[in-house]
Formats: structure tokens, C-alpha cells, sequence
């Protein structure tokens, strides 16, 4: 049966060898249509494209681009650009490693989508299509154009070994790769329509999805693994410069919840990811950091009378959190399955329900109830208010700055600890528990204390982040922990950013915090429907990319693993060589 | 291979101090009884055979010995000391196991799942793997080496990093085995170490467990390959129905008729090696009559 597949795929290839020459000049024609779109495309953002500048971004000026038009610049200069390097052009060759037609398919599709999506909101908004000026028509066409990459043979390909670069260009490309990422995020984040910023995510995604299919983002993670210490700088020193682009405190804010989120979702990847534990109640962990901070902090609602140093005040919160962990993991742990879904989903809304009772009238007077504890000072270390304005280097940051800063060292901090605790003996023993508990006792792992160090671990992170969390929002109530509402953080977006990133890996929960803070908080028109785009979204992802945005180090050795000859899943695709040699398994 | 020699039984009873020595171990399942008042004793650097029909107990016997299912009744010591009820425990005082329908760990590399037997004989905790301290790298490089070692000696070095799952089925046996040789037991028990193996790779596998063996660790092994099983042990025993109905020599109990009746289910009646019954001593009080091959559904830890 072997040698007959084999044979069979000999034919095929000795009667296909006739006609190659002409496919190829055909495929040269269609790059060749492809980036002179991809051009066009480019030079149409430098024409006006309506001329009232109601519309956002102001689209009405000839000579240089603006809003909507920049990101059609970025989508069709990736056209092109790949489009050429398809056709060989020297120096271009490593940005598709993995073959350029499907890369060119998506990147195409999104130049197309971010025009069409601009040309049809103008028209939409403004009403008709008499408010486009010639410019937009102009794009609209050469956008069209790159579509011919439909039409491409696929050349998808195993990706060559990479060219060995001397380490000072590779750390070069890191460096800038990150400033680039830095650069996108920040324009993300900074934009304020929402028109701007579907624009922008419809770039966004289809750019990433296009590089990713070219295999230049496992190059570029091929290379940060190599120089791991550059990549790990570069990443801080990236994320530490944002407040410095700043002028206003306003997007400050976003970027510091959104740290916050993401270093508690890195936090539940601990106890989910690697672990394997379904924790539904996560947030009450960083309401149990943050009451405890706001309690000890000299606020006038609070029960205690007391002002902690900050220092003091983190402890408390963590060793709290802790204890709660402790308290809630230690009976439930013990058993297998669902119970400790069900037990923390029932404690998360224990916690907030107790913090809105023990208001001195159906409880104790300790949290001032549902009203929270309101006017938590700022921050003091060691004499420097992290409520006051300070200039760095001649540039002004506002209070939000400091705490940018403060919940940056904690994410590091977070961060130090999954990679730390997660390539070792006791992650090891986790991720163990997690693929097969009954396997991993009789291989000497006390499943109950393991899991419940993980469990206390991810609730004492959580609850550090709490403390921060605390004084970054001034107040406090019990409605800022719930299971499901639309302001993130709460218990079932911690769990999606997790899912949705990529679960045991660090940049994924980071890159999902992100992505379900800002879509939220930028499209504040899809309010009603955002949980329902959100399940959507989910199902989709589930479907096409379960292992996550971000596939772990372990699923990344299964791509790789299935490139190899000696493989046992290949099957009969491979070469004939390939084939004969492992069936024997089977 | 110098193990050629060894086939031969060296001491057909047991050693002064026996490794593994279970009496009486008793397990029902509701009103099921999968194992019933079993006794066996393994002594040091011997290979016993535990033989029977599908559905005969086998498995819940190990499980019994490993601390998965608490026995009904009975004790199970290992050296001289009653091992507790607990896996985790088993494996740390020294026994260790492979599982009939292979369990590693899938998305695992072939690395890891053996470093993850180092796990009792090392003690490194979260806080030092934090740290980092010069004690957790030298545990960790150790670990590593050992690891290394075993891998080297089952042959899959050259695939450490791997996924586990990616290995073919006779790999995965062999990874099995050394992911429960790096918790370095004193006592391993194979569940079917050979299922699903082809010739080469069973015999194979037969030099390997000699190996084992040379290295001083006893071994008690589950295997319906009655040549391997013969080949291999020094001892053998036949569970039927949760009963252990004979123990021997492989000579011995590959003639008795009991075993032959259990195994092609039908009482043994006019056969043809007539006279070798004779020779076999009845010394069990038990009557192999009409025991039906029970066909039975996997058990939940196999
Ligand atoms: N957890 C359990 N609950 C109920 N019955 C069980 C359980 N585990 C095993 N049994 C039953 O105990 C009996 C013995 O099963 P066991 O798996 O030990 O057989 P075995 O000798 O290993 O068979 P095989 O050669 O097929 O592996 C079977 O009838 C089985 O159905
Ligand atoms: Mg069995």
C-alpha cells in the first residue's frame, strides 16, 4: 500500500513538471499585480479621501495620511513588501521563511478589510457615498487589487534553517521588533474613536496572522529563545517607556489596569495552566489583597484606625490572600473533578456578598458595605507620593505614571515566579498533576500538597496585585469582584484572557489581558453586546486555534516535532523515504 | 547478551528477606470480589510472572500493591515494612510501576516524564526553585544527568526532547519503564510490558528487564506473552477470578492443567498430554470446574 502511494505521487509529479514553467511565469505576473497594488494602495492614503472633517481622523488633507489612512499605509506597505519578497527580491527572503502566498492572502485581506471597513463607515456615517473624494476611490480599487493572491499556488514550505547572523544584528532585530510592538500597542492604546481602533484591529490581526502563516514570528521567537536576556531587557525596558509617551494621565490609566489585569491573569495561569485547576472564583483573591490594603491604609471608612507603610501593607495583603487559599484549597483539593470549580465559584460570590454585609448593619461594621472604602491615599515610599507629578529626564509624569511603574515591577515579579516555579521540579509535578493525576501519584507527587501550593501561590499573587489595585483606584467596593460584568477584571475574563492567550505560557495571558481590557474599554457603543461578541470570540478561537494565541513551549515542540522524518503521526503525507521507516508502532 | 545464562531458575522460594510480600490481599467492588486472600512474595533479584486470564484481577492486584485501591483486606509490605495506602508513599518507600494502558504524560517531553520520577528523590520545594540558590541548580543538574542516564539506557536519548505522545507505541513502553527506574525502586511491577510489541521488540524488552534485574532491582510482571513470561521469570503465578491457583516454576505451572483449562475456558477433559497431568502435584484444595472466560470492561486504573 506504501509503494503504491509512493508510485502515485511520483506520476503526479512527472506530469506536473511540463507545465511548471508557465505556472511560474504566471505566479511572477500575479506578485508582480500584488505589490503594484500593495503600492497603489500606500499612495492612495496620501490623497484626501472625503472632504468634511467630520469624519474622524480627519481624512480631507492631500499630502500625508491620517488615522484610518496611516493603518491602510501599514496593511498595504505589508503587501507589498511581501509580495516582493515572494518574488525574490534580495534581502526580503527571511521575512516569509514558511512560504509567502497564504501570508499574502491574509495581508491582502487585511489592507482590503481596512479600507473597505473606512470608505463604508464614512459613507455610513456621513450618509452616502457622494462624501468620498476621488482618494477614496482610489483606494477602494487598488485595495482590491492584492486579492489576486487568491489566485497564488500555495507555496507553503518547511522553514529553512535560519541564516546565521552575527548576534549583534539578531539582538538588533529583537530590539527593534520590540520598539515595533511597543510602537503598535501604544497606538492601540492611544487611539480615542472607535472607528480608529477597528480600523486598527482589523490590521492588527490580520497583519499578525499573515506574519505568523509566513512563519516570521517562530523565526523572531526562535531567535528571542536564543537571547533570552536581551529579550527579557528589551521587553521591560519597551514596556517601562510607555508613560514616557504620555502627555495626559488618561491612557496612563488604561495602560495601569490593564497591568493589573494582566498580572493577575498571569497569576491564574499558575493555578490553571500549569496546574490544571479550574479556579472560577480567581478575583476574590485580588478583592481579598485590595480590602485588606484599603483596611490597613488610614482611610476614614475604614474599621481600623491604622496607616500602614506600604511595604506592610503588601505583606498583609499577600499573606491574607494566602491564608484564604489556604482555607478554601485545603478541603476541596482533596478531591478530584469539578468540586473545586464549584467550591471557588461559590466563594467569589461569597466574598463580594460579605463585603457588602459587614457594613454594621447586617454584619459587623467593617467594609462600610456596598459604598466600599472611598479615599485610599496614594502611595508613600520612603518620602516619594505616588500621587504627585514627577520629572524624569525633562519629561513630565503624572501620578498614574508612578504606578505604572510600581505594577510593572509587580508583573516582573509575577513573571520571575511562573517561569521560575514553572521549570521546576514542583512544575514539573504540576503540569504532571495536570495530565494525569493517578500517573503522577504513582509516580511519587502528593497531588494534594502539590496542588495546593500552586493553589495558595496563584492566591498570593493575586493578592499582592490587590494592594496595588487598591490604591490605583482610590476606592474600593465589592462590585469591583464579580464573577461575570463588563469592566475586567473579573472572574470569567481573568479565566478568557488565560484561555485566549495561550494557557502555561507568560506572554499569553499578557497579550489576552490586554486585548479583553482594550476592546471593552475602546468600543464602549458594543457595551450591550459584549458578552455575547465575547462568547463569539471564544467559540471561534476554540475552534480554530484551541491551544490558544499563544501556543505553549510544549505545542510549539509538537509543530516542530511533526516536521521531523521519524515522526509517527506523519503518515503517508511525507516523502517515500520518510514512510517505511516507523510504522511498526502502529 | 550475558543474559542468556540467567533464564535458568536460581532459587525457586524466596530469599531470607523477601522485597515484596503481600498476604492476603482481598478487593471487592461492591459485590464483586476482583481480588480474593491473594498471597505472593517477591524476593530480592528475582523476576516473578503473574499470569491469568482477561479479567482475572491482575491489575486490581497492582493497583492493591501500589496504594490506587485501598485493599478490602489484607497487608502489603515491601522490606520488611507495611506499606501505607497511599501511591505517593509506595513510590517513596521504593516500589514502582508501569500501567497496562500507557500513562505518560502526554504533552510532556520524553525528558520530563523522567525527571517527574526524580520527583520523591529529590526534595527541592517552591521556595528554592524561587531562589535559585546553588543547592537547586546542582538537584537540577543531577536530576538531568540521571535522567540522561536512564534514557541512555532504554535507548531514547537521542529523543529527549520530544513530545512523549509523539513516540511510537513500543517507545512509550520503554519510556514508561525508565520514567519509573528514576525513582530508583527497589521493586518495579511491569503491567504488560509488551502489549501491542512486535518479535523484535519483545525480546527486546526482555534483555532490558534482565538488565534491570542485573542492577539489583527485584521485578513483578504481568504479561499474557506465555513465552516471554517463560522465558523471563524465575516464578510465576496464576490468578483465575481474583484466586491464585497456582504458583511455580515455569515448568511447573506451564504443564498444570488447571491453567491450560483457565485459559482456554473449558474444563480439561481427554487431552492429549494425559501422562504430564500425572506429574503435576495437586497439592491446591481449589477444582478448576467451568471457569467461563469473563470478558470484562477496562478497569479505571490500569
Ligand atoms: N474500579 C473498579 N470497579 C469495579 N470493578 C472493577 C474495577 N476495577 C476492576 N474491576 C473488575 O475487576 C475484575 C478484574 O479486573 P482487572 O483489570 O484486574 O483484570 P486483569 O487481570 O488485569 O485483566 P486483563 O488481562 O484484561 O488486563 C474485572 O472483572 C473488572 O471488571
Ligand atoms: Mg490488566
Amino acid at each position: 500500500m506504501i509503494r503504491m502511494t509512493t508510485d502515485l505521487s511520483k506520476d503526479t509529479k512527472d506530469t506536473s513538471a511540463a507545465p511548471a514553467a508557465d505556472r511560474s511565469s504566471r505566479t511572477t505576473a500575479l506578485l508582480r499585480l500584488i505589490a503594484a497594488g500593495g503600492l497603489a494602495t500606500v499612495v492612495s492614503t496620501f490623497l484626501a479621501w472625503t472632504y468634511t472633517s467630520e469624519f474622524p481622523g480627519d481624512l480631507t488633507v492631500y499630502g500625508y495620511p491620517a488615522g484610518l489612512q496611516v493603518l491602510t499605509l501599514v496593511a498595504g506597505a505589508l503587501v507589498a513588501l511581501y509580495a516582493l519578497a515572494a518574488l525574490g527580491l534580495k534581502g526580503l527572503r527571511g521575512l516569509a521563511p514558511a512560504g509567502a502566498a497564504k501570508a499574502l492572502r491574509l495581508l491582502a485581506l487585511g489592507a482590503f478589510g481596512t479600507v473597505w471597513y473606512t470608505v463604508l463607515a464614512i459613507a455610513v456615517q456621513l450618509g452616502g457615498l457622494v462624501n468620498l473624494e476621488p482618494g477614496g476611490f482610489v483606494a477602494a480599487a487598488a485595495s482590491a487589487v492584492p486579492l489576486a493572491a487568491f489566485l497564488l499556488p500555495d507555496d507553503t514550505r518547511q522553514a529553512p534553517r535560519a541564516r546565521e547572523l552575527p548576534s549583534w544584528a539578531e539582538i538588533l532585530i529583537i530590539v527593534a521588533v520590540f520598539g515595533i510592538g511597543m510602537y503598535a500597542i501604544t497606538y492601540g492604546i492611544d487611539t480615542e474613536d472607535p472607528e480608529l481602533f477597528i480600523g486598527y484591529l482589523i490590521t492588527a490581526g490580520f497583519a499578525v496572522g499573515g506574519l505568523i502563516r509566513a512563519g516570521a514570528i517562530a523565526r523572531l521567537s526562535a531567535l528571542t529563545a536564543k537571547h533570552r536576556q536581551v529579550t527579557v531587557v528589551a521587553a521591560f525596558a519597551a514596556a517601562a517607556a510607555f508613560p514616557f509617551t504620555q502627555n495626559t494621565d488618561t491612557y496612563t490609566l488604561i495602560a495601569v489596569n490593564i497591568l493589573i489585569f494582566a498580572t493577575v491573569a498571569l497569576g491564574l495561569n499558575i493555578v490553571v495552566g500549569l496546574a490544571g485547576l479550574l479556579d472560577l472564583g480567581y478575583v476574590a483573591f485580588l478583592g481579598v489583597g485590595a480590602y485588606t490594603a484599603a483596611l490597613v491604609s488610614g482611610s476614614t471608612a475604614s474599621a481600623f484606625d491604622v496607616r500602614f507603610p506600604f511595604w506592610a501593607s503588601v505583606l498583609t495583603g499577600a499573606v491574607v490572600s494566602l491564608i484564604f487559599g489556604v482555607v478554601i484549597g485545603a478541603p476541596t483539593l482533596r478531591l478530584r473533578g469539578d468540586y473545586l470549580a464549584i467550591v471557588t465559584l461559590g466563594f467569589g460570590e461569597i466574598f463580594r456578598i460579605a463585603m457588602g454585609n459587614l457594613d454594621g448593619v447586617s454584619g459587623p461594621r467593617v467594609t462600610n458595605g456596598p459604598n466600599g472604602i472611598p479615599n485610599i491615599p496614594d502611595l508613600e515610599f520612603f518620602g516619594y507620593d505616588f500621587g504627585e507629578s514627577h520629572t524624569v529626564l525633562g519629561i513630565e509624569l503624572g501620578s498614574y505614571a508612578n504606578y505604572y511603574l510600581l505594577m510593572l515591577l509587580a508583573m516582573v515579579l509575577v513573571v520571575v515566579v511562573f517561569s521560575r516555579a514553572g521549570s521546576s521540579r514542583i512544575g514539573r509535578a504540576w503540569v504532571a498533576i495536570r495530565e494525569d493525576e493517578t500517573a503522577a501519584t504513582a509516580m511519587g507527587i502528593n497531588g494534594f500538597r502539590v496542588k495546593l501550593i500552586a493553589f495558595a501561590l496563584g492566591a498570593t499573587l493575586a493578592g499582592l496585585a490587590g494592594t496595588v489595585q487598591a490604591h490605583v483606584q482610590h476606592t474600593v467596593v465589592p462590585e469591583m469582584y464579580q464573577f461575570a460584568g463588563p469592566v475586567p477584571p473579573n472572574s470569567a475574563f481573568l479565566l478568557a484572557a488565560v484561555i485566549l492567550g495561550g494557557m502555561g505560557t507568560v506572554s499569553g495571558p499578557l497579550l489576552g489581558a490586554t486585548l479583553l481590557y482594550m476592546i471593552p474599554a475602546k468600543l464602549q457603543f458594543l457595551q450591550d453586546y459584549q458578552l455575547l461578541g465575547f462568547g463569539i470570540a471564544l467559540i471561534l478561537l476554540m475552534r480554530f486555534r484551541p491551544e490558544g494565541l499563544i501556543a505553549n513551549r510544549r505545542a510549539q515542540l509538537e509543530y516542530h516535532e511533526s516536521d521531523q522524518s521519524d515522526a509517527p503521526d506523519k503518515g503517508l503525507s511525507g516523502s517515500g523515504v520518510g514512510v517505511g521507516v516507523t510504522k511498526a508502532g502502529a | 547478551m550475558n543474559t542468556m545464562t540467567t533464564t535458568t531458575t536460581i532459587g525457586g522460594t524466596a530469599s531470607a528477606v523477601p522485597v515484596l510480600e503481600a498476604t492476603g490481599v482481598t478487593m471487592r467492588f461492591g459485590g464483586l470480589v476482583a481480588v480474593r486472600s491473594v498471597d505472593l512474595t517477591v524476593g530480592a533479584g528475582e523476576i516473578v510472572g503473574l499470569i491469568g486470564p482477561n479479567g482475572a484481577g491482575k491489575t486490581t492486584f497492582f493497583n492493591c500493591l501500589t496504594g490506587l485501591y485501598v485493599p478490602t483486606e489484607g497487608r502489603v509490605s515491601y522490606r520488611g515494612g507495611v506499606l501505607p495506602p497511599k501511591p505517593h508513599l509506595v513510590t517513596r518507600a521504593g516500589v514502582a510501576r508501569t500501567f497496562q494502558n500507557i500513562r505518560l504524560f502526554p504533552n510532556m517531553t520524553v525528558l520530563e516524564n523522567v525527571l517527574v520520577g526524580r520527583h520523591t528523590r529529590t526534595k527541592e520545594g517552591l521556595w528554592s526553585a524561587l531562589v535559585r540558590g546553588p543547592g537547586f541548580k546542582r538537584a537540577e543538574a543531577t536530576s538531568h544527568e540521571r535522567a540522561m542516564e536512564l534514557l541512555e539506557f532504554i535507548g531514547l536519548a537521542h529523543k529527549a526532547d520530544h513530545l512523549s505522545r509523539n513516540l511510537p507505541y513500543g517507545e512509550q513502553r520503554k519510556l514508561e519503564i525508565a520514567r519509573a527506574l528514576a525513582s530508583d525502586p527497589g521493586l518495579l511491577l511491569l503491567d504488560e510490558p509488551t502489549a501491542g510489541m512486535n518479535p523484535q521488540e519483545t525480546r527486546a524488552a526482555e534483555e532490558l528487564i534482565f538488565a534491570i534485574r542485573d542492577q539489583g532491582i527485584a521485578i513483578l510482571v504481568i504479561e499474557h506473552d506465555m513465552r516471554f513470561i517463560f522465558n523471563l521469570c524465575d516464578r510465576v503465578a496464576c490468578l483465575v477470578q481474583g484466586e491464585k491457583l497456582v504458583e511455580g516454576t515455569p515448568e511447573a505451572v506451564q504443564g498444570d492443567e488447571r491453567v491450560v483449562a483457565a485459559y482456554l475456558g473449558t474444563p480439561f477433559e481427554g487431552a492429549p498430554g494425559a501422562e504430564e497431568v500425572a506429574e503435576v502435584e495437586a497439592a491446591e484444595a481449589h477444582s478448576a470446574t467451568g471457569t467461563g472466560g469473563t470478558t470484562s470492561p477496562e478497569g479505571e486504573a490500569q
